[in-house]
């Protein structure tokens, strides 16, 4: 058996009293893309923020290509690190800057290209997502939402990244333009290869992005299996979460 | 006596807190001091800082300074002719201007021009993950945005002040000469006959000082602010808040440190 792309064990997270992650194993093999579900802060955020060092666990080990980031030297996990890809939830566009210094940035960070060449190069990755060329020197506020989520596509693959995450990438989106976007991340993580790790809440959007599905409950994975199982899987806590079902052992804290 | 322990234990965490909060600031300081000498470097970054810090706070910075300087002339007078002392008015005003007045009053208008406005762009980034996206996109974020506003703070005060201080001596040569009947020739005389260089020089060294605290407050608290609007709104009162208080304080300090030898 392969080693996995990303391989993570006993992740712990605390903050205050509260313990968001407790205890996470989960493996993520190359080339698939894995769907992480679970309701508002059940910690799939900060599970994906820990693998990006954005968060610091208090325990656990998060091994990418079999090297532990968590125990690596600042310099080496930062290069190991850098192989991800991440489109986040808003978008999270730089404002000062136009459409095509945001998607040619990472490359420019990189010194991969020359920043004469920056704004062809980001043409080609605009037009990737289905972007015209005369999006390119919009500023991000001109752009719908739609379009933000397609610029912060287009950002996180540029560099053409061996691991990619989105965190909930259809929300806030119509059902349309949450299926066009969902069709071009599975286009764009095929043609690169890519490994990913998607989050979110909705279901249609879980089958049409994942291969594999996991449910973060209570801090641990409770659930792990074909994404296209989802909505049968047979695990009483998988199946209230995605029929959104009120009743069941999944209690909201609600008071009545 | 649980009433006296809560209590206790209220001082206890509000010491605790402070202390925290004391170690984090420094710590966020000599990290962005450390990364304005290890490459890469942003000098197009700095420009821009240097443009926002600098040229763009000079039209509030020199009318500040016009303005003191005119009413200080006029306030010596009114003060000194009890005296009939009112030849020492030149020497007061360059010397209140340069030592004192230019650095302090340039760093409260930057600190609420600049420094809010840096508090309030890193806060929004902050609060809308561009901050978390620079990280994932290979860049340094104290790197790229800390770095940067330090070091245009510590150049850019300094030149206003300069600015400034030219601006205050001439706001009291206005209203010495137009209003006061001094003459003008005999007034500049003795501005500048009992200024010394290290009058100017504390001034600048002291508006060095104050554009890396002001550049300093408004990165820190941008750079840590949660919570949305709200949390953005607060970061921004806080970096003046704390700029102003600081900037009076290390005048204090620093006046000590180069003046009472």
């Amino acid at each position: 058996m392969s080693t996995p792309k990303i391989r993570i064990r006993g992740l712990k997270k605390h903050f205050g009293p509260k313990k968001v992650l407790d205890g996470v194993d989960l493996d993520v093999m190359p080339g698939t893309g894995l769907v992480v579900i679970g309701g508002s802060g059940s910690g799939k955020s900060v599970l994906i923020k820990s693998i990006l060092g954005l968060v610091q666990p208090d325990a656990g080990v998060i091994e990418i290509d079999g090297e532990d980031v968590l125990t690596a030297s600042p310099r080496r996990a930062a290069a190991v690190r850098a192989q991800i890809g991440m489109l986040f939830q808003n978008g999270a566009l730089f404002d000062s800057m136009s459409v095509w210094e945001n998607v040619a940035f990472g490359l420019l960070a990189e010194k991969k290209i020359a920043r004469r060449q920056a704004r062809g190069k980001a043409v080609e990755v605009l037009a990737q997502v289905g972007l015209a060329d005369s999006v390119a020197d919009l500023s991000p506020a001109e752009l719908s939402g739609g379009m933000q989520k397609r610029v912060g596509l287009a950002r996180a693959i540029a560099s053409g990244p061996a691991i990619i995450f989105f965190d909930e990438p259809t929300t806030g989106l119509d059902p349309i333009m949450g299926a066009v976007i969902d069709e071009l991340i599975v286009d764009c993580v095929k043609r690169l290869g890519s490994t990913s790790i998607a989050i979110t809440h909705d279901m249609a959007s879980a089958r049409r992005i994942g291969d594999q599905a996991a449910m973060l409950f209570e801090g641990k994975i409770c659930w792990t299996g074909p994404a296209d199982s989802l909505m049968n899987s047979g695990n009483e806590l998988v199946d209230q979460f995605t029929h959104g079902r009120a009743d069941g052992p999944i209690k909201m804290a609600l008071r009545r | 006596m649980n009433a006296i322990l809560n209590f206790v234990a209220r001082i206890g965490a509000a010491v605790l807190d402070a202390v925290a909060f004391v170690g984090e600031l420094g710590l966020f300081a000599l990290a962005g001091l450390s990364h304005i000498f290890r490459p890469p470097f942003y000098p197009r970054l700095v420009g821009r800082s240097l443009m926002e810090i600098g040229f763009f706070s000079l039209p509030v910075v020199a009318l500040t300074a016009l303005f003191t300087g005119m009413v200080l002339a006029l306030q010596s007078y009114t003060g000194f002719s009890r005296f009939n002392a009112e030849s020492a008015i030149a020497s007061v005003v360059i010397l209140s201007v340069t030592r004192e007045l230019g650095p302090v009053l340039a760093g409260l208008m930057v600190s609420g021009r600049a420094g809010a406005a840096m508090a309030a762009e890193l806060g929004t980034m902050r609060v809308t993950d561009q901050i978390d996206a620079l990280s994932t996109l290979s860049t340094n974020p104290m790197k790229y945005l800390v770095a940067p506003r330090l070091l245009a703070g510590v150049i850019a005060v300094p030149l206003l002040v300069a600015v400034a201080d030219i601006l205050g001596v001439m706001g009291g040569f206005l209203v010495a000469t137009v209003k006061l009947g001094f003459s003008p020739g005999t007034y500049l005389t003795s501005s500048f006959a009992n200024l010394r260089s290290e009058d100017v020089v504390s001034g600048l060294i002291k508006a060095a000082v104050f554009g890396f605290v002001i550049a300093l407050m408004g990165c820190f608290h941008g750079y840590r602010s949660k919570g949305g609007a709200q949390g953005v709104g607060a970061a921004t009162t806080s970096a003046v808040v704390s700029a102003s208080i600081l900037i009076l304080a290390l005048d204090y300090v620093l006046t000590q440190v180069l003046f009472i030898k």
